[in-house]
């Protein structure tokens, strides 16, 4: 199913401990910036896939393993959340 | 408080169907208490996980239907090939517990301080997020312009209807309808296009803030539309609905 | 703190009611779920190919109309999804993978499939031959859907259903085992249902 970084708002703040969906993501491989909400997430597959909605890169990866979250950010540039 | 950031750890509380109420023949609307709700600004959604007898778990996503302050409630559409939405929209009765999490969502919210005017555009279920902007607008007695245009398939699967039939001051509805449309319809009919927006949308020049919120086909179109009358990509924020 | 039970809810799926048919932790599914970690690779047939290659070169690569030329086979097999749905007797016409390899000389013990859209997965030889997995063109009785891996898939039902590559242009032969996309985050990397070998470890 393919939706957007809304949908995983609850996940990534479960991986990160903060609210991450307004966090801006930049791609690693055509350097696009943009709100984590605005990226393409593929869910109820083996795992969460969210790629980059200007190029389709994969940004971030994330399964659930016995348990436990593991998670690989390495198609990001760069991921900032916001702090206030 | 409303407004407020959402920091640390979610964790997952118990909810208590306070009252469930049919919108249309597939939605219901279902208000949750939830002791200890921090509150939540327009727009952001919550978890909800339900656990089955044998410790099946099943979790999804629902925007928050009410303006912050108002009690909790979530609406939910009937999606036929669903695991959960059966289960809310047909055997779940005031007195049961789910569990939820949330708020969720700081990028797809509104807040009076956030301005306007407002361009709001829904595909079905898609009105929910947009409905409790609407609703803090008025709680608020915020005076920024809006304008919503709702894209349903049939008058009968308007949901919120008696409600968008009479839009509070400053605030313009405007239907449209995709698969049929009642005799002497007077909103408009087929999908959301160009020159629907021509007659909708507010021009650049006042700085409009677009939210679209549905099912993904639909908020790409209607985001490359707006996009194409020039509205910056910043100011149009979007929310993809997915199912079951 | 223990979740509350919501009343009256029940998984959708059903195990299977005759014991032993579907592998341990899996439901039975009536419909056919459409999973992919992203968007769908819409080739055409008259750019693709089916290539496989060792160290970085094709040894033998067949066009649409080769490939159709091929001797394929009709198949009913069961399938069973990582995510835990199985579905039983579905019908795919492919060319079994093992007339494709014979066209190549190699002594290679692995495979890397590769798919339209960078998607990956890793399979034995031995698993690919005798029968056990194809090249997928059909599916009940129709042209395979893009969105369940059309033009062409691999079949594999053995293995949890990952390892039956959607949109697959080839197959990397490998001296070395080396794991594809979901088996580099957390999966088994051989993925018998049968044995339960969902994650790495399993």
């Amino acid at each position: 199913m393919e939706l957007d970084g809304n949908a995983i708002g609850g996940l990534l703040q479960d991986v990160f401990g903060t609210e991450m969906t307004d966090a801006r993501a930049t791609c690693g491989t055509c350097g696009a910036t943009g709100p984590v909400a605005e990226t393409v997430v593929y869910l109820r597959g083996p795992g969460t896939v969210v790629r980059c909605k200007n190029c389709t890169s994969l940004l971030m990866v994330i399964t659930q393993v016995h348990g436990l979250n593991c998670v690989d950010l390495e198609g990001l540039a760069a991921l900032d959340a916001n702090s206030d | 408080m409303a407004g407020t950031a959402v920091r640390g750890r979610l964790t997952w509380q118990v909810a208590t169907v306070a009252s469930v109420a049919a919108e249309t023949d597939s939605v219901k609307t279902i208000w949750l208490d939830v002791p200890g709700w921090p509150g939540h600004r327009a727009g952001q959604h919550l978890d909800v996980r339900l656990t089955a007898e044998d410790g099946y778990r099943a979790e999804r996503s629902y925007s928050v239907a009410a303006a912050d302050g108002e009690p909790v409630a979530i609406t939910v559409e009937r999606l036929d090939d669903g695991e959960v939405s059966p289960y809310l929209t047909e055997e779940l009765r005031p007195g049961d517990q789910l569990e939820v999490r949330g708020p969720i969502g700081n990028w797809f919210t509104w807040g009076t301080a956030d301005g306007g005017p407002l361009l709001l555009i829904a595909g079905g279920s898609g009105i929910v997020p947009l409905r409790a902007i609407l609703r803090h607008r008025l709680r608020c007695g915020s005076d920024v312009p809006v304008r919503l245009l709702y894209s349903s398939r049939t008058l009968a699967d308007v949901i919120y209807r008696s409600e968008l039939d009479q839009p509070p001051d400053g605030a313009q509805v405007s239907y449209t309808l995709t698969r049929s449309q009642p005799p002497g319809w007077t909103g408009f009919s087929g999908r959301v296009d160009e020159a629907m927006l021509a007659k909708v949308a507010w021009p650049t020049s006042e700085h409009p803030l677009a939210f679209v919120c549905g099912p993904t086909r639909f908020v790409e179109t209607v985001a490359d539309l707006l996009v194409a009358r020039d509205y910056p990509a910043s100011r149009v924020k979007t929310e993809r609905f997915g199912g079951a | 703190m223990t979740s509350p039970v919501s009343r009256g809810f029940h998984r959708r799926n059903r195990p299977a009611g005759d014991g032993g048919k579907i592998p341990p932790g899996q439901y039975l599914t009536h419909d056919f779920p459409v999973l992919s970690a992203g968007p769908t690779p819409r080739t055409r047939l008259p750019d693709w190919t089916f290539s496989i290659r060792r160290g970085g070169e094709t040894l033998r690569s067949w066009t649409w109309p080769e490939f159709q030329a091929l001797p394929a086979e009709t198949v009913t097999v069961d399938i069973h999804c990582v995510t835990r749905w199985s579905k039983l007797g579905t019908r795919w016409r492919g060319v079994p993978i093992g007339t494709l390899l014979d066209q190549v000389e190699h002594d290679a013990q692995y495979v890397l499939a590769f798919s339209d859209g960078g998607y990956t997965t890793n399979l034995p030889v031995r698993d690919l031959t005798g029968g056990q997995a194809w090249l997928a063109f059909d599916y009940d009785g129709q042209p395979l859907a893009p969105e369940h891996g059309g033009p062409a898939r691999l079949l594999v039902p053995h293995l949890y259903f990952w390892k039956s590559a959607k949109w697959v242009r080839g197959l990397d032969l490998l001296d070395h085992d080396q794991p594809g996309f979901w088996e580099s985050y957390g999966y088994h990397n051989y993925g018998d249902p049968w044995r339960e070998q969902r994650y790495a470890g399993d």
